[in-house]
């Protein structure tokens, strides 16, 4: 049965190994955006030893690329981009200390593995409801990258902000699970 | 000859575009409404729920419905007797779309296929449209557009089969292509079929097709049973609301055939989300 937490990042291998696939978790505090090209450039500076924009350690990346604010409003619409396209990225952070991703879509086997090996969890936030969950964003900052626009680096604060966790700790997806209990063969 | 304003169809694009990015279209809402009252899954009944929640708050707030405001597609026909005053048809599209981008706080998701830069600025510049041009009789410009995210563009596909693969062969082609998606384009899902023409005319009737109403019945009644056909197909695959499990995966299954060449028969899958942002005025 699934359970519901609320979580303040920074994340704990503590916290990271109570969740299960399918829980639901209200996030609150600091999360970093970044998408395709912002993750290539985090993974360029540490093959060059050099310091990333913000502490990997415990941190959440949220997959998104915002829609520009309204006059007044932190940030626009922010909902999660497809994943995959960060899967050959991902697990080098993980093994740097990342402790969740949040997106949308499948993940790869090396993702997975990692998220077993360094404890990490994948989230998922819903897809299209880039209105409702950008309103759960009460703070955002370029922190890097502003020549990439939507795909900058950003700082979060938000509230709230609801997810479920697809990938945990222990192997499981519920992709996987979900879709097993209603499909007709 | 009727004489229309280049200003008149900048105005009327920027319209449509600031308008749809907020407000989910009836059909696209009516059928939404109607998947979360048949889904059996209580897990996508509560993602579904959040979806019209969405929904509301966009509409109610003029919020972007999605982050992603898509790439800016149109298929316009042109009356042979309309005469644009001031300037190109295709030019007052384009400027019409960077105006709704712009002024609707929309995101710029266009770039350099390799340098992935964006063109012009960071904000607003999605130039240049997608735009489909047709010539047609009367004097007026009927105008159909929708905002094609990137999504649920990644897992459309196509290929050219041997005739002998028949209709069984597009049933299992286009049931492959949405099992392997499985949550990535963010179902519930428009699947649009294009079937004939050439390899190219198949993919664009496949993208045409997204654009008709969900609900509305194919007018060829051989392949208004085939969509019937495909959607079943399609609801057995148990891939629900993104991809959380559930019976209601696919909303809508449109077909656009034409004829083709003796020796093929191409089929192309496009896939549209949940969020059908899709609109149709006459100028």
């Amino acid at each position: 049965m699934s359970k519901t937490y609320n979580l303040t990042t920074p994340l704990s291998d503590e916290t990271i190994s109570e969740l299960k696939s399918g829980d639901i978790v209200y996030l609150n505090g600091i999360i970093y955006t970044a998408r395709d090209a912002a993750h290539k450039k985090l993974v360029d500076l540490l093959d060059e030893g050099k310091e990333l924009p913000f502490d990997l350690n415990g941190a959440i990346i949220y997959f998104v690329g915002p829609t520009p604010p309204k006059p007044g409003d932190p940030i626009g619409s922010a909902g999660p981009t497809t994943s995959y396209r960060m899967d050959s990225y991902s697990p080098r952070l993980i093994a740097e200390g990342l402790k969740g991703m949040i997106g949308k879509g499948k993940r790869n086997k090396d993702v997975t593995d990692a998220c077993q090996k360094y404890k990490a969890v994948y989230f998922g936030a819903t897809g299209g409801a880039g209105a409702l969950l950008g309103k759960q964003i009460v703070s955002a900052e370029i922190i890097a990258y502003p020549e990439l626009g939507p795909e900058a680096i950003r700082k979060l604060e938000v509230v709230d902000f609801p997810v479920t966790v697809i990938n945990d700790s222990y192997g499981e997806d519920l992709y996987k699970i979900g879709r097993a209990q209603y499909e007709i063969k | 000859m009727r004489e229309i304003a280049y200003e008149e169809i900048v105005k009327n694009v920027r319209d449509i575009i600031v308008y749809s990015a907020s407000n989910l279209p009836e059909d696209a809402l009516n059928a939404m409404k109607e998947a979360y009252e048949n889904e059996k899954s209580p897990v996508s009944k509560e993602v579904l729920k959040q979806l019209l929640k969405n929904a509301d708050i966009a509409s109610s707030e003029a919020r972007p419905l999605c982050q992603d405001t898509g790439l800016a597609v149109f298929f316009v026909k042109i009356g042979a007797d309309v005469k644009v005053v001031g300037g190109l048809l295709k030019d007052a599209i384009n400027e019409g779309t960077e105006k709704g981008y712009v002024e609707g706080y929309l995101r710029a998701s266009t770039c350099h296929p390799f340098t992935r830069a964006n063109n012009k600025d960071t904000v607003g510049y999605n130039l240049p449209a997608i735009i489909h041009l047709d010539i047609v009789e009367g004097d007026k410009i009927d105008i159909e557009y929708a905002a094609k995210g990137g999504g649920s563009e990644n897992v459309s596909r196509a290929r050219v089969f041997p005739p002998a693969a028949g209709k069984q062969g597009v049933i299992d082609y286009v049931r492959e292509c949405i099992s392997d998606a499985g949550p990535n384009p963010c179902p519930p899902l428009t699947v649009g079929v294009g079937i004939g023409g050439t390899f190219e005319k198949a993919v664009i009737s496949s993208k045409h097709a997204l654009f008709r109403n969900i609900g509305s019945v194919n007018e060829d009644p051989e392949m208004a049973e085939l969509e019937a056909v495909i959607l079943k197909e399609l609801n057995k695959l148990g891939i629900g609301t993104m991809g959380m499990g559930g019976t209601q995966t696919v909303l809508a299954v449109h077909i656009e055939a034409n004829p083709c060449h003796i020796a093929s028969l191409p089929v192309s899958v496009n896939v549209q989300c949940h969020s059908s942002r899709h609109t149709h005025i006459t100028i």
